[in-house]
C-alpha cells in the first residue's frame, strides 16, 4: 500500500472541496472495498477523506410516504429499518442478500452504490483491465467469463456492477443527490452507473470529488408489493451470478403495473424495460412472467463461459414474480 | 579496489534509502484505543490496519490474520460493540474507538463467555483458528437478533417488523438463522455442526 494522508472531514462542503482540489484523493466510507483495493494495488488514493463522522447517517421518513437515505447510514441498519421493511421489502432483502453481517455493520449506503466490480482480472493488477488500466485491454474477453456481462457489455469491459442493494433502488425509482463544488443535483438510480462503452473505468457519472450524500425513495404505488430474489454459487456470501429485483401490482389477475430489475447481467443494475412493457396488462401467469424475462433476454449476447445466465435469469424472474403475485392474491 | 567499491555501494544505499524512504515513508497519525477495557494510545502509519494494530502492535493476538481480504471471518472484532472484520478496518478511521476481542469477553476473574464455554463443551472447533473470530461474530450476531435485525433467512417471509419475531421484538434462532448470519466466518475444519450447536444453546438461553 502507498502512503497517504488521512482527513476526518468536518462537514460535507469542506471534504468536497478537498477531494476535488487533489486528483489522487479519495473519500474513505465503511472501506470494506477500498481498503481491499488499496492492499491489492488496484486503487492508489494519496489522501483519505474519511466522511463517516458527517451527519448524514440518518433515514428520513418523508410526508409522501417515501425515504430519504443518508449516505453513511450502515448496510445493516438500512436492512433492518422498520420503514424500509414494511414499505420497500425489496431493499430490505436485497441488502440482507449481499455480503455478511460484519460487512454490512461497515459498508455504507454510498460505498454500496460506489462498490466495484468483483471481475477477477479487475482485481489482480499482474493481469490487462481496461477498467483498472485503460487501454491495456480486457483479459476476461476469451478468458475466464463465468460471473461476466450478458447485456450492455463492449469489446472493452464484460464486468458486472456487483450490487444488490443498487438493483433493488433502481426498481425503487430511487433518486441519488450529489454534492460537488457548484452545489448539489439529482440524479435518478437509472442514470447515476453507466455502461462501459469505450470509457470502462468510469463505473458511474460522478466527476471526481462529487460526493453522494443521500438517496431518495418515492413511495411504492398503492397496492404493490416488492421483492428480491438471488442466485449464487454457494447459499450465503457471495455475489449474484443471477438476481432480481421486482415490484408488481396485480389487479384482477392481471399486471397493472411491473418494475423489474437484474443484477448479475450487466455493468450497471439493468433495468429490463422490455420486460415490463411485456406485463403491462397481461395475465399474472407463470408463462407471461416467462415471456417477460425473453422479451428482455433476446438482447442478450452471452459469452461461453456465461450462457447459463439466460435459462437462469428466466426462471429467477418467473420465481420471483409469482411469490410476489400470489401474495397480492392473498 | 575493494575498499572504494565498499564506499560506493554504501553511498549509494544510503541514497536509495532516502528515496525509499522520502516515496515510501508513511503518514503518522496518534490515536487511542479501548480494547478489552484498557486504554491504549499509540502512533500508527495511516496505512495500518486495525487488525494489525492489535496483533502487531498492541501485542492483543487474540483476532487472526486468514484472508486479510474480509472472506474469512477470522480477523472479527467488536468495534463499538458491533461486529466488523478487523483486517479492513483502519485503525486511524476509528480513534477513540472500543474494541473488544475474544479475549477480551471473559470477566476479569477470567470466567468464561458463555459462548467461549459452549465452544468448549461443544467441541466448536478443531485447529482453533477461526475460533476467535467465530465467537466475536456469534456475540455480535446475538445482539443483533436481540434487537429484532432481520437476515436473509427472517427477510424470505418478511412482511414487515410486525410480523418477526417474539413479543419482544426479537428474533428467535433456528439453525437457518444461525447458519445464515455466520456465513462470513469460514472454518476449513468444517466444524460447522458443532459451531452452530454451540450457538443455538447460547441463543436459547
Amino acid at each position: 500500500m502507498i502512503p497517504f494522508d488521512y482527513a476526518p472531514a468536518s462537514d460535507p462542503d469542506s471534504a468536497v472541496a478537498a477531494v476535488t482540489a487533489r486528483p489522487g484523493a479519495a473519500y474513505l466510507g465503511g472501506g470494506t472495498n477500498l481498503v481491499d483495493h488499496m492492499k491489492l494495488g488496484v486503487a492508489t488514493p494519496d489522501l483519505l477523506v474519511d466522511v463517516t463522522r458527517l451527519p448524514l447517517d440518518r433515514i428520513e421518513e418523508l410526508p409522501d410516504g417515501g425515504l430519504r437515505i443518508g449516505a453513511t447510514v450502515r448496510n445493516s441498519d438500512l436492512a433492518a429499518h422498520p420503514a424500509v421493511r414494511r414499505r420497500h421489502a425489496v431493499l430490505s432483502q436485497a441488502l440482507l442478500a449481499g455480503a455478511s453481517g460484519q460487512l454490512r455493520n461497515s459498508a455504507t449506503t454510498a460505498g454500496n452504490l460506489l462498490q466495484r466490480t468483483r471481475c477477477g482480472y479487475f482485481q489482480d493488477v499482474t493481469t490487462p483491465c481496461n477498467k483498472r488500466e485503460p487501454g491495456t485491454g480486457c483479459a476476461a474477453v476469451g478468458g475466464w467469463n463465468r460471473h461476466h456481462a450478458v447485456l450492455g457489455a463492449s469489446e472493452h469491459c464484460l464486468a458486472v456492477h456487483p450490487s444488490d442493494m443498487a438493483v433493488a433502488m433502481s426498481v425503487l425509482d430511487a433518486v441519488v443527490t450529489v454534492l460537488g463544488e457548484d452545489g448539489e443535483r439529482r440524479v435518478p438510480l437509472g442514470e447515476f452507473h453507466r455502461l462501459p462503452g469505450d470509457s470502462p473505468e468510469q463505473d458511474t457519472v460522478l466527476a471526481h470529488g462529487e460526493l453522494v450524500t443521500s438517496v431518495e425513495l418515492p413511495p411504492l404505488p398503492a397496492g404493490a408489493r416488492s421483492g428480491y430474489l438471488k442466485v449464487r454459487d454457494r447459499a450465503s456470501f457471495a455475489f449474484a451470478l443471477v438476481s432480481a429485483g421486482a415490484v408488481l401490482a396485480v389487479e384482477d389477475g392481471r399486471v397493472r403495473e411491473s418494475r423489474i430489475a437484474f443484477g448479475g447481467l450487466a455493468h450497471k443494475p439493468w433495468r429490463a424495460t422490455y420486460a415490463e412493457e411485456a406485463l403491462r396488462g397481461a395475465a399474472a401467469t407463470d408463462e407471461a412472467f416467462r415471456e417477460a424475462a425473453d422479451a428482455e433476454l433476446r438482447h442478450a449476447q452471452p459469452l461461453p463461459g456465461n450462457a447459463f445466465k439466460i435459462p437462469m435469469t428466466r426462471n429467477t424472474l418467473a420465481a420471483l414474480l409469482r411469490e410476489l403475485a400470489t401474495e397480492v392474491r392473498s | 579496489m575493494p575498499h572504494r567499491r565498499c564506499h560506493q555501494r554504501a553511498a549509494y544505499a544510503q541514497v536509495w534509502h532516502r528515496a525509499v524512504g522520502w516515496y515510501w515513508g508513511g503518514v503518522d497519525f496518534q490515536l487511542t484505543l479501548r480494547v478489552d477495557g484498557e486504554a491504549r494510545s499509540l502512533t500508527v502509519d495511516t496505512r495500518t490496519t486495525l487488525l494489525d494494530t492489535l496483533r502487531d502492535r498492541l501485542s492483543v493476538t487474540s483476532p487472526k490474520k486468514g484472508c486479510d481480504h474480509g472472506q474469512c471471518g477470522a480477523c472479527t472484532v467488536l468495534l463499538d460493540g458491533r461486529r466488523v472484520l478487523s483486517c479492513l478496518t483502519l485503525a486511524v478511521a476509528h480513534d477513540g474507538a472500543e474494541v473488544t476481542t475474544a479475549g477480551g469477553l471473559a470477566s476479569a476473574d477470567g470466567e468464561l463467555h458463555p459462548l467461549q464455554r459452549a465452544f468448549l463443551d461443544h467441541d466448536g472447533f478443531q485447529c482453533g483458528y477461526c475460533t476467535p473470530g467465530q465467537i466475536c461474530s456469534a456475540a455480535g450476531m446475538l445482539a443483533e437478533a436481540a434487537a429484532g435485525h432481520p437476515s436473509a433467512v427472517t427477510a424470505a417471509a418478511d412482511d414487515g417488523p410486525d410480523s418477526q419475531g417474539g413479543p419482544d421484538g426479537t428474533v428467535a434462532l433456528s439453525d437457518d438463522e444461525i447458519r445464515e448470519r455466520m456465513s462470513g466466518n469460514l472454518c476449513r475444519c468444517g466444524a460447522y455442526v458443532n459451531i452452530v450447536a454451540a450457538i443455538r444453546e447460547v441463543s436459547a438461553k
